[in-house]
């Protein structure tokens, strides 16, 4: 038991030794929820910002629990309810919250958190299968405006971003985003199967997912959805395109409600801090996630803006009662 | 021989001493977390992941496919032993392996598993190596209406699972089908049969239901019983070992569990459960000793062992060939390549030829260390049943709750496996048969999807259904299947009237 805990001691000198503020790092112990299951982009969001803040020193010790259940609904109840007022505790959630809440009618709504940052995002890209007469996204709207119903979708669940983002394209084109025929496939991976094996006519995801297929060949990317184009990529944009269809998955950080000014400046700081580190821009390399740091009452505004619009076209498709 | 020379040289990567090691502790976490109801290796490899990501890509993807291929050896053993399915892949297994170790001959269906196990997951895995680009082929071209039909042919052979009462066994069908509707609709995102209850909007886990219907429902059983009249166990009549007897019962389902497993699981949406259960049903046909099925054959084990583990290595293909997880580990075993800056997919061969072939010959090592673990085990295993009854089945209940909880901490989680164990008490109680339940939950949903699916890209034309050669194919096969047996009979009793 002895020899135990003084190895124990011993690493966790090291651990301060390395830190590069100690004072800081020897206080802030944190609770970081993940509402999903083990290995899901919530997840490993969390547990990178586990290794970066513990390895940049911000934190001495990081905890991540996982909470899954209904497009993290179960989890940001468990997180408004259980940790309200505690400054030392932090949830991941991102873009698919906002519409699994509106859908699921969650009692709890992201109002209630307070919202500390967004970290990064996933730039989405829409393709065809190769060998499709589809060759841009000018042949897309076409094809959508000449017949909707006609042009399938594949993409992930009902009400993902996937979903949302083709509707808006739909909307964007001009057409009746109402009548889009979106298959939703479980994963990426059997959405892939069916866009490879000819079944839909175009097929919907973050670009990370499908890179290997575009680079090799055997689908073609027709538009993505970034305002400009990716550096040392050339997929076309929709925006030059003439499409205005600019649209991410993006994953943030929030805080529990009832937090005082002071507790919530500490963990936006830290989280700054963290996200400046060189461990957290290595995490990002390695994963291939867009750094999308947005800070303070600006993320707050984005937070909103971005659930008035994706509440909007979930109505627009049926997904959600008004 | 291309690939002769890269697996040649993925043999010198995989018997580096390091990765030895690694295959090692894979494949004995895999068996370990295979044993524990509840723990799958999905999620062992989930919580690996941090841990690994200072190791070497090679070595930590060795392991996670040493646990992976660990865990479909470790479910058959509880399955096996004490009716208690450790993964919902090794349910099949549970139907005859659990009635020949109530009979004493537990050893040779720990056996029968073990080997077959090796055979299909060493066949299998040559397949990976020589097929995989082609299969992969096939395999994209399985578009939903042909999952359709392929939900068709594996409802049929449901029955298979029914025992003696048709009635009995459709409405044990019944109740899984019902809880397959629970949750969200994939199709719609609208909420069925959830009563507002958040936790439920994700459906019903099936090792939830699996674990709480065969481990907690034993285990009430077993303690209803202890009154009435003491069951005596006898951990072994005659050989420990299999006998001259059962290997010539045993080669020829591995060999036809093989060939169930390994298409079947290189499907995007082909999944473990169907291959075991399509064996189960095919040997129940074959057999020479139709009536020792129900009470223990040995051709009830062989088979469905082999298919699944045959499917594990079937998963590969598309991960490896596609970047297409087809399964909750194959996800987690993409989420460790990802943490790597490597993107499986068609490249990958190209890219990292000696990570790729690295890994599929550790593979081959890895089954040869799973052989070697568990055969000598197998006597130890064995006197797990001399372990007085309660102290085991309190030991099952604990690892029940906890692996249920590991996965998913919450109270509605926890009523639930308590409420299927009551379910799975009361139907052991009057003879409803429990793996059709099982059954119909994994079934329902993707034969509803894909049924949704195939209807929404042709525009609500039910004709896509048999435009499909390989639907129209598989359709035909379930028919023969549904017909096959009546016509049989009718043959039979004109025949009879003849004599």
């Amino acid at each position: 038991m002895f020899r135990f805990s003084a190895r124990l001691a011993g690493a966790a000198v090291a651990l301060t030794l390395a830190a590069a503020t100690p004072s800081l790092a020897q206080q802030f112990e944190l609770k970081l929820m993940a509402p999903a299951a083990p290995g899901g982009g919530w997840d490993q969001t969390a547990r990178s910002m586990q290794q970066a803040l513990v390895a940049s020193g911000v934190a001495r010790s990081v905890q991540v629990t996982n909470v899954p259940g209904a497009g993290g609904s179960v989890g940001i109840a468990q997180f408004v309810n259980g940790a309200k007022g505690d400054g030392n505790q932090m949830m991941v959630n991102g873009f698919v919250m906002v519409g699994a809440l509106a859908m699921n009618k969650s009692p709890v709504t992201l109002e209630q958190v307070t919202p500390i940052a967004r970290l990064t995002e996933e730039i989405q890209v829409i393709v065809v299968p190769a060998n499709s007469p589809i060759k841009n996204a000018q042949d897309l709207a076409a094809a959508v405006k000449a017949d909707i119903a006609k042009v399938t979708f594949a993409g992930g669940s009902a009400g993902g971003v996937d979903h949302v983002m083709a509707a808006l394209f739909a909307g964007a084109v001009g057409a009746d985003a109402k009548k889009i025929n979106y298959i939703p496939f479980s994963g990426g991976g059997e959405s892939l199967a069916a866009i490879l094996g000819g079944k839909v006519t175009a097929g919907i995801s973050g670009l990370s997912e499908y890179e290997g297929q575009i680079k090799s060949g055997k689908l073609r990317a027709i538009g993505v959805t970034s305002e400009k184009r990716i550096p040392g990529n050339d997929i076309p944009t929709f925006k030059e395109q003439g499409i205005d269809l600019v649209i991410a998955n993006w994953r943030s950080v929030v805080a529990p409600p009832g937090i005082t000014p002071e507790q919530r400046k500490t963990l936006s700081d830290a989280v700054e801090k963290m996200v400046k580190s060189d461990a957290w821009k290595e995490i990002l390399k390695q994963k291939g996630w867009e750094d999308a740091y947005l800070g303070g009452d600006a993320f707050a505004d984005f937070l909103k803006k971005e659930t008035v619009r994706v509440t909007d076209v979930l109505k627009s498709v049926g997904l959600v009662k008004s | 021989m291309d690939t002769f020379a890269a697996l040649a040289h993925g043999m010198a990567v995989a018997v580096q001493p390091m990765n030895l090691l690694y295959a090692l502790i894979g494949v004995f976490l895999g068996t370990a977390v295979g044993v524990l109801p509840g723990i799958g290796p999905a999620l062992t490899v989930a919580l690996l992941l941090p841990v690994t990501y200072k190791l070497d890509p090679g070595g930590s993807l060795i392991m996670f496919a040493g646990i992976y291929y660990g865990g479909m050896y470790g479910g058959s053993t509880t399955a096996i032993l004490i009716n208690t399915p450790g993964e919902s892949a090794s349910m099949a297994t549970a139907l005859e392996g659990n009635k020949m170790a109530k009979a004493g001959r537990g050893g040779p269906a720990l056996a029968t598993s073990a080997i077959g196990s090796f055979v299909a997951g060493t066949i299998a895995t040559i397949g990976l190596a020589f097929l995989a680009p082609w299969l992969v082929d096939f395999a994209v071209r399985f578009g939903p209406e042909d999952y359709f039909a392929l939900m068709c042919v594996a409802f049929v052979t449901v029955s298979a699972t029914f025992g003696d009462s048709p009635i009995r066994g459709l409405t044990s069908l019944f109740i899984g089908l019902t809880l397959g509707l629970v949750g969200i609709d994939k199709l719609t995102g609208q909420a069925r049969l959830a009563f507002g209850v958040p936790e439920l909007l994700d459906g019903v886990e099936v090792t939830t239901l699996a674990v709480g219907l065969f481990a907690v429902g034993e285990a009430l059983y077993v303690a209803s019983r202890r009154h009435h009249s003491e069951e005596k166990l006898e951990p072994v009549r005659g050989s420990l070992w299999m006998t001259k007897e059962d290997w010539k019962r045993s080669w020829k389902p591995w060999l036809r569990g093989t060939m169930f497993g390994f298409p079947i699981g290189a499907l995007p949406a082909g999944g473990a459960e169907i291959p075991t259960f399509l064996s189960y049903s095919t040997e129940k046909r074959l057999t020479k000793h139709p009536e020792e099925f129900g009470k223990g054959a040995i051709e009830g084990v062989a088979g469905p062992e082999a298919a699944n583990n045959a499917s594990a290595a079937g998963t590969l293909v598309p991960l490896l060939t596609l970047g297409l997880p087809t399964s909750a580990t194959a996800a987690m075993m993409l989420a460790g390549f990802q943490q790597y800056g490597l993107n499986p997919g068609p490249l990958l061969f190209a890219e990292r030829p000696d990570l790729v072939w690295g890994l599929i010959a550790s593979l081959f090592i890895a089954n040869c260390m799973l052989l070697v673990l568990n055969l000598p085990l197998v006597g130890l295993w064995v006197r797990l049943l001399a372990i007085p009854q309660p102290w085991l089945y309190a030991g099952i209940l604990v690892f029940a709750t906890m692996g249920t909880i590991a996965a998913k901490p919450s109270v509605v989680e926890l009523s639930m496996l308590a409420g299927f164990g009551v379910l799975g008490f009361l139907m052991r109680r009057f003879d409803f048969p429990i793996a059709p339940v099982v059954v119909g939950l994994i079934l329902g949903p993707i034969a509803e999807s894909q049924l949704r699916r195939a209807l929404a890209i042709s525009l609500g034309d039910p004709m896509t259904l048999v435009q499909s050669p390989i639907s129209a194919m598989l359709l035909g096969i379930a028919l023969v299947a549904l017909l096959a047996p009546f016509v049989l009979k009718g043959m039979g009793r004109f025949k009879a009237n003849e004599d």
